[in-house]
């Protein structure tokens, strides 16, 4: 099987790897970048720990292939931070508790943002909506939505100032 | 395993054809990775459609619509005038997984995955649905109830592909709609659906396409059931033939997900319910 070049472009940077043409977009993130916040649970698009922005729109790493990324640009949660400072989200994660193992939460980080570029005001049933792609088997996702609701209202607060 | 993602579908047709393995379109690859991971398939060429412009036309009027086979899910509820054409495909599309799988998945690939749970299908039926079949020896165009066969089975030789499917011209005063039970209110599979799509002229049903999925290998058509409604304004007793019919065209399996009883049973009560909200969508009142 030979391989695939491909040039993307990962959270704003140039990137270039070889791939064989089955190996999944996760795989290649975690093992040939680096990118190891992208997780596997299931690796069959049920659980979303490994969400990551293709082009902007939200998807399961695990069901993308890396050959297909040609000229993509892709997210990952290491790109949600910026200049060493937490995202609105992170924090709110942090503040509300919204995590124990950690497994599910850079999927969840990048799937709540992906929800809040489309939805600021997001209710707290268009957010149960928007993450029923991501599970989380420790917190009963009470805390995770409320570190939405709260990180939506740090945002739209930066937004107005 | 090859990866080629050619720019135009007489590149991909010509790659179809001469491949003498295993080939596999790929679109939102939502259900081929996961087959290609379990080892239920084993691809000589993985074919990616993704990167032929035409294919990712979404074209919406009311002389037509034109779905491209790559188009994903989630642009179809991003179209405010497809949502208000035809609502029921719309919801039925954007029914299919998470927000994740919505970003990848098509209606087209919907279709030719042939499962008899497939959301997007039933709607697809009853709208008329015709799709747009390309191979070797150029186009065909069969209606979407033609292509699935039986569960993960399609009448689609070896070396053609679907290359958009299209939904006619929208009469005045019509709607569709599309309901579907699960035992969870998110990523779940349909254990019964429905499909309806109906037309009214004065308050009465003109004309109405009924279709269950999950009831049978195949999303079945009732006409029984469009028959019991046209020419009524959904009374008690007219919903109740319907409902009938809707019960009696079901040839369900006994699963994890539901028995043959009451899949046959909410097969009823989600036809009747259907046809009540593309009724009241359609502009009718009882």
């Amino acid at each position: 099987m030979s391989g695939v070049t491909v040039s993307a472009k990962v959270n704003g940077d140039a990137v270039q790897y070889v791939c064989p043409p089955n190996e999944s977009l996760m795989d290649v993130l975690r093992n040939r970048l680096n990118l190891t916040g992208v997780k596997e649970g299931c690796g069959t698009g049920d659980c979303g720990a490994c969400s990551v922005t293709l082009d902007d729109r939200l998807v399961c790493s695990c069901l993308v292939l890396g050959a297909e990324a040609e000229g993509r640009s892709i997210g990952t949660v290491e790109g949600i931070s910026q200049d060493g400072e937490l995202h609105p989200l992170q924090t709110a994660f942090i503040d509300h508790a919204a995590l124990q193992c950690g497994i599910c939460t850079p999927g969840f980080l990048v799937a709540a943002k992906s929800l809040l570029g489309r939805n600021p005001n997001p209710s707290e049933e268009e957010i149960r909506y928007a993450l029923a792609g991501n599970l989380c088997r420790c917190t009963g996702y009470d805390k995770i939505v409320r570190a939405v609701q709260s990180a939506a209202k740090v945002m739209r607060k930066q937004k107005k100032s | 395993m090859r990866f080629e993602s050619p720019t135009t579908t007489k590149a991909a047709a010509s790659m179809l054809a001469s491949e003498s393995g295993a080939a596999h379109v790929l679109a939102g690859g939502t259900d081929l990775l996961v087959r290609m991971k379990m080892g239920m398939v084993e691809p000589d060429l993985v074919l990616d459609i993704k990167r032929i412009e035409t294919m990712k036309v979404l074209k919406v009027a009311a002389g037509g619509v034109h779905i491209g086979g790559a188009v994903p899910a989630v642009e179809l509820g991003e179209s405010e005038r497809l949502r208000s054409l035809w609502p029921g495909v719309v919801e039925a599309a954007n029914l299919i997984g998470s927000d994740q799988i919505q970003g990848r998945c098509t209606v087209v690939g919907n279709l030719c995955n042939a499962s008899p749970a497939a959301d997007s299908v039933p709607a697809l039926i009853a709208a008329g649905a015709k799709a747009l079949i390309v191979g070797p020896k150029g186009k065909r165009r069969v209606g979407v109830e033609k292509v699935v066969l039986g569960p993960g089975k399609t009448s689609l030789g070896r070396d053609e592909f679907i290359e958009a499917v299209v939904l006619p011209a929208r009469a005045g005063k019509s709607a569709d709609a599309y309901l579907r039970f699960t035992p969870r209110t998110e990523m779940d599979i349909a254990v019964v659906s429905a499909a309806v799509n109906l037309t009214l002229s004065r308050g009465v049903v003109t004309a109405a396409k009924v279709v269950l999925g999950a009831v049978a290998p195949t999303a079945v058509v009732v006409p029984a059931a469009a028959r019991a409604i046209i020419g009524t304004k959904l009374d008690d007793a007219a919903l109740e033939k319907m409902a009938k019919a809707c019960r009696a065209a079901c040839n369900p399996i006994d699963d994890k997900r539901g028995t043959v009883e009451y899949r046959t049973k909410v097969a009823g009560v989600l036809g009747r319910r259907a046809a009540l909200v593309a009724f009241e969508r359609a502009g009718g009142s009882k």
